[in-house]
């Protein structure tokens, strides 16, 4: 990229809260019903009906404000946003608009290996709008609200990402943050998680901003980046050629990657925002908040932290391991029920049990191996009944099946021999049948030993302690 | 038996002098019979049969309630469910709720006899009837005068007495000033008295349910139905509900009645000043006290109620768009053309007018000339109330300039028509419960005392009222049709 203009982003996030109902009404946000079917009358905006607040969508949204560490409004305020769109019932969307229950807060990421703290300007209350079916109509849209009411928490930042990467760090940062509260389940294919990006591009040492275009819905941490570098690249380009950026709203087509302007500034709806006289203030009282604090859970950052000191795991293991608040349960317990070094159990937690829940596309709390079973396969391997390798060939069973890594053990006949009286007789045998190899070792050559140990452990069909064949097969070609 | 109060009729039925299938199809008769004032948008005549079956079976088992196979009505903002409810326009023409609102389910509950269906002005905007899409409500004293409005039908209906009581709203007069101009006794209640759910939205913070009868007495009754917190409403309130006739012979000696001296000016028509006055001595004479009160920024109250009322309904009325219900214009070209033809031909001049005048007080860049001012300036006025009413008990005032006007003397002119919402308007700005009651007549035609009372005081403003109605008969004078 041309290195003289430096690009400046700022993200709005809207994060789906995981309540039961909908914000304003009794009817279920479950994803997937048969059109219209999770429409209430409140959610098809019928004549005379009225909005009552989900004080869970209020909870939900005062969580992730003091994760952030942002200020809690003690009083924020409903609005309506107005414009016509046959998916959105009322002709209004009720949002917060001067009030909204979060303020000023920030979050810190890293890039290749850098931190940098974000601001997060503001995160508001909403509701979602339904969807328009453009699909099998004849020629007509047809209109499903089951979403129509969902509540929707847009976290806004602050315009202090300077590239793509660095978005998609925010992004995947408040992603990670938002699952780890439980307020929202982060599933990006459902629309749960989306961003819009607002972009632009200056001059490298100018103050002012340049004039910026939004690009709308990307619900992809592959397309945040590549609709932003997409975007960069247009804008440089227009203004490398003599042309004024305009602001604008963009859309970002992923099939043709690229954005295409939806509506400019002069075309933008007038929302006619005003406070909705529906619906009271919100008031988070001092008492609510000390509640929520209390049993905010440990933050990504709080126990990556705890799990590089208090288990001594190194930076990269500590980062995997926190990425989901289960991952980090499902090793501790691993480490409490095995009663082993951490980090044997975090090895063969980012190791085997990570690959083997990526190829099958499995989440750890889908994972076919609980955190005792798994336990037990640590400490197997641990005290030296097994070895590593065949640590493999036990987890393998686990994931298949449902005994335990000690029945494993016993009914594949696995467990290391360390006999050493077993051991010789076996490395006697095969010094005899080798005998032109020996010499050879003793004649200098130390890749010998390497075949001894090959042949040994094929005798034993692996299961040879590995350090007492070692030292025997040493004293005997001495 | 249309002629007697709801404690004698309840009395009547329980002494099986008639029964309620006897009483409604008698009150329907009259509905049918009377059916040139055009007070009702739809009958119910089968469904209201059935009611009252099953209200006499309620009184026989003795678990009937004072209202249990009493007939009345609603006005047609209320949504019932399976019976269409149109708010008096074209739009809503084809539209049934497929839930009722609150306070109806609450009289469905009493065992209460609803008849129909009431008209009013479209949306509820209008002071005489005459937005409706079904036609002006005729004025059962002068048919050819207003009924008022936008309650028109259901002030017409009670005057008339083609229903024993029947609900109203309220968002700048709309119980009082048509109470008034028929010579019936409505109250507006505290704003958030009465639940909102299910009673189509114009203004939604100026908006109140309320009741209306022949008498103070059945308006408590009635209203004691309606009253109370409910969870479906966030601006409902949640403060318990008095006995409203527990206090309604309380004497009124010692009560202290304010008059605005902005309201009592050189300006008021001369009748109608010398008609309040002739009231007010009545009460000097049941040991009220007079005192002259002062709200200098009662002026302003026009101007900010059409900002704010418009601002409001011009979202509110957005969910008419011909997409899920209602009016949709035939063969829409595409979106936009769905858009502006279903609201264009389905809403009337004044609705429209309502939803220009809104949406360009809520624009960019008006906004805080307009709605933000005009919030400001509804502030004021509320101060100036709870300082009135930190000296008074109760305040007193005329409900309308004039009686009832003609059919077509106004509507032409629509600031000539908000001007004279002068006294009404003020009280919903301040959420005050207010009532309009019979206090005499100018040419043959009834005029009204207004009652302004403190926040959830409606017991008290309703005694203040009965103790009027027992010293007096305007209430008891009925037109001859």
């Amino acid at each position: 990229m041309n290195t003289q203009w430096e690009v400046v982003i700022g993200l709005e996030i809207h994060a789906q809260l995981a309540t039961k109902s909908k914000i304003f009404s009794g009817a279920a946000t479950a994803y997937g019903a048969e059109p219209n079917t999770q429409a209430c009358v409140i959610s098809l905006g019928m004549p005379g009906v009225l909005p009552v607040l989900n004080e869970d969508a209020v909870r939900k949204a005062v969580i992730f404000g003091m994760a952030i560490e942002a200020e809690i409004a003690p009083y924020s305020v409903f609005a309506r946003k107005n414009y016509f769109y046959p998916d959105l019932p009322k002709g209004y969307q009720i949002s917060q608009f001067e009030l909204p229950i979060v303020g000023n807060g920030h979050l810190d990421i890293e890039v290749e290996g850098e931190t940098k703290r974000i601001g997060v300007t503001r995160a508001h209350l909403e509701e979602d709008a339904g969807k328009s079916l453009h699909e099998n109509f004849h020629g007509s849209t047809g209109i499903d609200l089951n979403r129509a009411g969902t509540p929707l928490l847009e976290i806004v930042s602050e315009p202090d990402m300077r590239s793509a990467k660095e978005a998609v760090a925010y992004m995947r940062k408040i992603h990670d943050l938002v699952r780890y509260l439980k307020i929202c389940d982060g599933n990006m294919q459902e629309g749960s998680f989306r961003c819009d990006a607002n972009v632009s591009v200056r001059p490298k040492g100018q103050i002012e901003f340049g004039t910026r275009a939004e690009i709308k819905n990307i619900n992809s941490f592959k397309f945040v980046e590549k609709a932003i570098n997409h975007e960069v690249e247009r804008q440089i380009e227009v203004i490398e050629n003599g042309g004024r950026v305009v602001q604008e709203t963009r859309l970002y087509d992923s099939d043709k990657d690229e954005t295409r302007s939806m509506r400019s500034k002069e075309e933008a709806n007038d929302y006619r925002y005003f406070p909705d006289p529906d619906l009271l203030p919100v008031f988070v009282s001092d008492e609510l908040k000390a509640e929520i604090k209390a049993a905010l859970p440990e933050l990504p950052e709080a126990k990556k932290r705890r799990f590089t000191t208090d288990y001594k795991l190194n930076d990269e293991s500590a980062t995997i391991l926190t990425a989901s608040r289960e991952l980090a349960d499902f090793f501790e317990n691993v480490v409490k029920i095995s009663g082993c070094e951490s980090a044997i159990c975090a090895n063969w937690i980012t190791g085997d049990l990570s690959a083997a829940l990526n190829r099958a596309d499995l989440e750890i709390t889908e994972s076919p191996i609980n955190a005792e079973r798994f336990a037990g396969l640590v400490a197997r391997i641990a005290d030296d009944t097994i070895s590593g390798k065949i640590g493999k060939q036990v987890f393998e069973f686990l994931w298949n099946g449902s005994e335990s890594a000690d029945e494993i053990i016993e009914a594949q006949g696995l467990r290391q021999i360390t006999d050493t009286g077993a051991i010789e007789a076996i490395i006697d045998t095969i010094l005899a049948a080798n005998e032109k190899q020996a010499e050879q070792y003793r004649g200098g050559n130390e890749k010998m030993f390497g075949f001894f140990v090959g042949q040994v452990m094929k005798a034993m069909q692996g299961k040879g302690n590995p350090a007492e064949i070692n030292k025997i097969l040493k004293a005997k070609l001495a | 038996m249309h002629n007697k109060t709801i404690t004698e009729l309840a009395q009547s039925l329980r002494a099986k002098e008639f029964s309620s299938v006897e009483l409604t199809q008698h009150f329907l008769n009259r509905v049918n019979q009377h059916a040139d004032l055009n007070a009702f948008i739809t009958v119910t005549e089968d469904l209201a049969l059935q009611a009252a079956k099953v209200a006499d079976a309620r009184i026989a088992a003795g678990t009937a309630e004072l209202l249990t196979g009493i007939p009345m009505a609603h006005k047609d903002i209320f949504c019932t469910q399976d019976v269409k409810t149109t708010c008096g326009s074209k739009m809503l023409d084809n539209f049934i709720a497929p839930y009722n609102a609150t306070i109806v389910e609450k009289l469905n509950a009493a065992g209460a006899v609803n008849l129909g269906k009431l008209n009013m002005d479209e949306f509820a905007m209008g002071s005489s009837n005459e937005t409706s899409f079904y036609g002006a409500v005729k004025n059962p004293w002068n048919k050819n005068a207003v009924s008022g409005g936008s309650s028109g039908g259901s002030a017409a209906a009670v005057a008339a007495q083609l229903a024993v009581c029947v609900t109203g709203s309220d968002t700048g007069g709309s119980i009082r000033q048509p109470a008034a101009f028929c010579g019936i006794t409505g109250i507006k209640p505290t704003y958030g008295r009465v639940s909102r759910f299910g009673m189509i939205a114009y203004a939604s913070s100026l908006d109140q349910g309320g009741s209306m009868a022949q008498s103070a007495e059945d308006c408590a009754i009635l209203l004691q139905a309606m009253a109370g917190f409910d969870a479906k409403d966030s601006t409902s309130v949640d403060v318990s509900v008095p006995d409203y006739c527990a206090d309604l012979n309380k004497p009124l000696a010692g009560l202290k009645i304010g008059l605005p001296k902005e309201f009592f000016t050189a300006d008021l028509n001369a009748d109608m000043a010398a008609t309040l006055e002739t009231a007010i001595n009545e009460y000097k004479k049941l040991g009220a006290e007079i005192k002259e009160v002062s709200m200098p920024n009662l002026k302003y109250a026009i101007p900010a109620y059409y900002v704010i009322a418009s601002a409001e309904c011009s979202s509110n009325l957005s969910r008419f768009d011909g997409v899920r219900f209602g009016y949709r214009c035939e063969n829409p070209a595409d979106l936009n053309d769905l858009y502006t033809r279903s609201r264009g031909e389905a809403f009337g001049k004044e609705v429209k007018r309502r939803i220009l005048m809104g949406t360009y007080a809520l624009s960019a860049g008006y906004y805080d000339a307009y709605y933000l001012k005009a919030q400001q300036v509804r502030r004021l006025i509320s101060d100036d109330f709870k300082n009135a009413l930190n000296e008074v008990d109760v305040i007193f005032s005329p409900v309308t300039p004039t009686p009832a006007f003609n059919i077509g003397e106004k509507i032409a002119n629509p600031i000539e028509m908000y001007l004279a919402d002068i006294y009404t308007i003020a009280i919903n700005l301040a959420g005050l419960p207010a009532m309009s009651i019979p206090a005499g007549f100018i040419n043959g035609l009834p005029v009204g005392l207004q009652v302004i009372g403190n926040y959830f005081d409606e017991a008290r403003l309703l005694n203040v009222a009965h103790a009027y109605q027992n010293a007096t008969d305007w209430h008891k004078q009925s037109p001859s049709l």
